[in-house]
């Protein structure tokens, strides 16, 4: 197989498919690391997790150690968790609060901005000895609204160039509450055997949320009283964000703990669930408001990094570790400032559809390995994704998940990268979406 | 970061055996082993039945054991009805992660009373669910902290904590079962 023909795009005959080596593969995976992973900005963490000097959290992005810190001035910093000296681990604990960073092996100790502050029996080092040389080393990193990346390539563009339209959604995350948003103590760390791909798609796959989701629509329904939604026919739409980043904007099924009330949430939540919703109105005007309170937003950041603000708000990351698997870290975020009934129901709300152990992420999870599985089968080489191609892109059409692909393509292939956006829309312009007859319960309240 | 566990008693520690100590250790022993036995069985109404309508499961995410619910992001925090509601999915046939279901065994140990006040007794056990599905075969592990309260003469639980040893969910992918 070609390795530029791995998809095939034809709008003119309604076709768009991807071969399914591209999921399969040990060669292309070696090329994913190489111009994708080592070029991308990969997401690693938020700031939220570091508030305080000296905090400081580690992670594991494209297969390197990191770990982020708050120094002692109260700026961020961003390290390769190996100490210059022989190569131990830094950081060995997943979050925690330090003076000094100080290496178990040696001994040797750093401040929290990096920098070498002493070692066991300097003298056997000569005058010259270079502390500065020895000093923690940073990747290049950014932060975008608490969001923080990395990039392990200098000739990649800034962070914000790089995030292009998906910028303004993390704005609609991050604006949420004038006191910020915070990720909360808790992960939910899982391995799904399936290629990392299947995910990105996964997650911004409204086709399948009927289906799959079944139990948990029928749980709703039996808690709210009501039948199931005719999600199938909400108003929404695929948009494509830019360098394959893709979101599918929906009306919102049920509540939403910002700010929409529903009566999932009780009676008693109703008027604080207002007052907040007035008060979004005032900071940023009708338009954004509504979005931010009445629309469910599932976005991929290419490559690997999934903001759901759904029933919650969950962060997503996945690195691959190998052709057939990957790591997933999912977190929960939540408005700084909020306390008491409205964050439990908040996170009550979270654990009813996400998480491994709740009624529907573990769906996901077989249906990505039964993919996966499948692929083994052979007799299929192709993986269809041309839904929605012949109209205006719908929130269960399949725009973004092509977005996402014709991205991949360009930069496994090393091929420049065109932008192309279905239906004539280009960046910033939002689609036009006649009002639904058939709006969701939740959207009548 | 240290699990907490709750002290025990020296009253209820075992050292010092009365026959009513000796017949509470029994009785909570056996309502363990049962529920194992009713979760293995895949028996989920009868499974039900052990708990009071006023009862919590919870399972803290693997990374925060000491995980609190109220605040913190954990894998389960049912109450009675969506516990209820967990039976219903699980034998639906479109719980995809156990649709066949898995074939599990459980094993319960080190049981132990911890506190008792008449009215509720908590206590404690080790607890291995080896899970096999799929090609996979490996356990959850952890701990139980529990409390029960008596019903029409029967020990039912109206707490379950369940935390997992486990340091991520690298084996299953998910908490698809009742651990």
């Amino acid at each position: 197989m070609n390795i530029e023909s791995l998809v095939y795009d034809r709008p003119d005959l309604g076709k768009f498919r991807v071969h399914r080596s591209s999921m399969t593969s040990p060669e292309i995976h070696e090329l994913e690391k190489r111009r994708i992973f080592d070029k991308c900005w990969l997401y690693l963490g938020h700031e939220s997790e570091v508030p305080n000097p000296g905090d400081y959290a580690r992670r594991v992005v494209a297969e390197r150690a990191l770990f982020f810190a708050r120094n002692r001035d109260g700026e961020l910093v961003v390290f390769h968790n190996t100490c210059p000296h022989r190569g131990a681990l830094i950081c060995r604990t997943d979050h925690g609060n330090a003076q000094v960073f100080q290496c178990f092996y040696h001994a040797w100790s750093f401040n929290t901005s990096g920098e070498l502050v002493g070692m066991p029996d300097i003298d056997g080092y000569g005058p010259d000895f270079d502390r500065a040389e020895m000093s923690l080393r940073s990747p290049r990193f950014d932060s975008y609204k608490g969001f923080i990346f990395v990039c392990f390539d200098q000739a990649t563009e800034s962070l914000v160039e790089y995030l292009a339209g998906a910028a303004e959604y993390l704005d609609l995350v991050a604006d949420q509450s004038p006191a910020g948003m915070r990720v909360i103590p808790g992960s939910n760390r899982y391995t799904i055997k399936a290629n990392w791909k299947l995910l990105a798609e996964n997650s911004i796959d409204g086709y399948h949320a009927l289906p799959t989701h079944q139990t948990y629509f029928d749980y709703m329904a039996n808690e709210v009283g009501g039948n199931v939604p005719a999600i199938n026919n909400r108003q929404g739409f695929g948009r494509a964000l830019g360098n394959g980043h893709g979101v599918m904007e929906n009306d919102a099924i049920y509540g939403r703990p910002i700010a929409m009330w529903h009566p999932y949430f009780g009676e008693e939540a109703r008027p604080e669930i207002q007052r907040i919703k007035d008060d979004l109105i005032a900071r940023h005007g009708q338009e954004k408001a509504l979005r931010m309170c009445e629309k469910s937003r599932n976005m991929v950041i290419f490559p690997n990094l999934v903001i759901n603000d759904i029933m919650a708000v969950t962060i997503r990351a996945f690195q691959p570790t190998g052709p057939d698997s990957m790591d997933v870290i999912a977190w929960e975020m939540v408005p700084a400032d909020e306390t008491g009934n409205l964050l439990r129901r908040r996170l009550d709300s979270f654990l009813s559809f996400l998480g491994p152990g709740g009624f529907a992420t573990p769906d996901d999870t077989e249906a990505l390995e039964s993919c996966q599985h499948g692929f083994r089968s052979g007799g299929v080489e192709w993986s269809d994704l041309s839904r929605g191609f012949h109209r205006d892109p719908r929130g269960n059409d399949e725009l973004q998940m092509r977005s996402f692909w014709r991205r991949w393509q360009s930069l496994v292939a090393d091929l420049p990268h065109v932008e192309q956006f279905e239906r004539g829309l280009t960046l910033g312009e939002m689609p036009e979406v006649l009002p639904s007859p058939e709006l969701s319960v939740a959207a009548d309240n | 970061m240290a699990m907490q566990t709750a002290p025990i008693a020296p009253s209820v520690n075992g050292l010092s055996a009365t026959p009513e100590s000796l017949l509470l250790q029994h009785e909570v022993e056996q309502t363990l082993y049962l529920e194992a036995r009713l979760l293995d069985d895949w028996n989920l109404d009868e499974w039900l039945t052990l708990y009071t309508e006023d009862a919590r499961y919870v399972v803290p995410t693997t990374d925060l054991p000491e995980g609190d619910p109220e605040s913190d992001l954990v894998f389960i925090d049912d109450d009675y009805n969506r516990m209820a509601a967990r039976v219903v999915r699980l034998k639906s046939r479109h719980a995809h992660r156990e649709y066949p279901w898995s074939r599990t065994r459980r094993f319960i140990g080190n049981v132990m009373v911890t506190a008792t006040d008449g009215e509720e007794v908590e206590a404690t056990a080790s607890v291995a669910v080896w899970r096999f599905r799929a090609g996979e075969s490996s356990p959850y592990v952890g701990r139980y902290d529990v409390r029960l309260r008596r019903v029409d003469g029967h020990l039912r639980l109206c707490y379950k904590r369940a935390i997992l040893d486990l340091e991520e969910l690298s084996d299953h992918g998910a908490l698809s079962i009742i651990f």
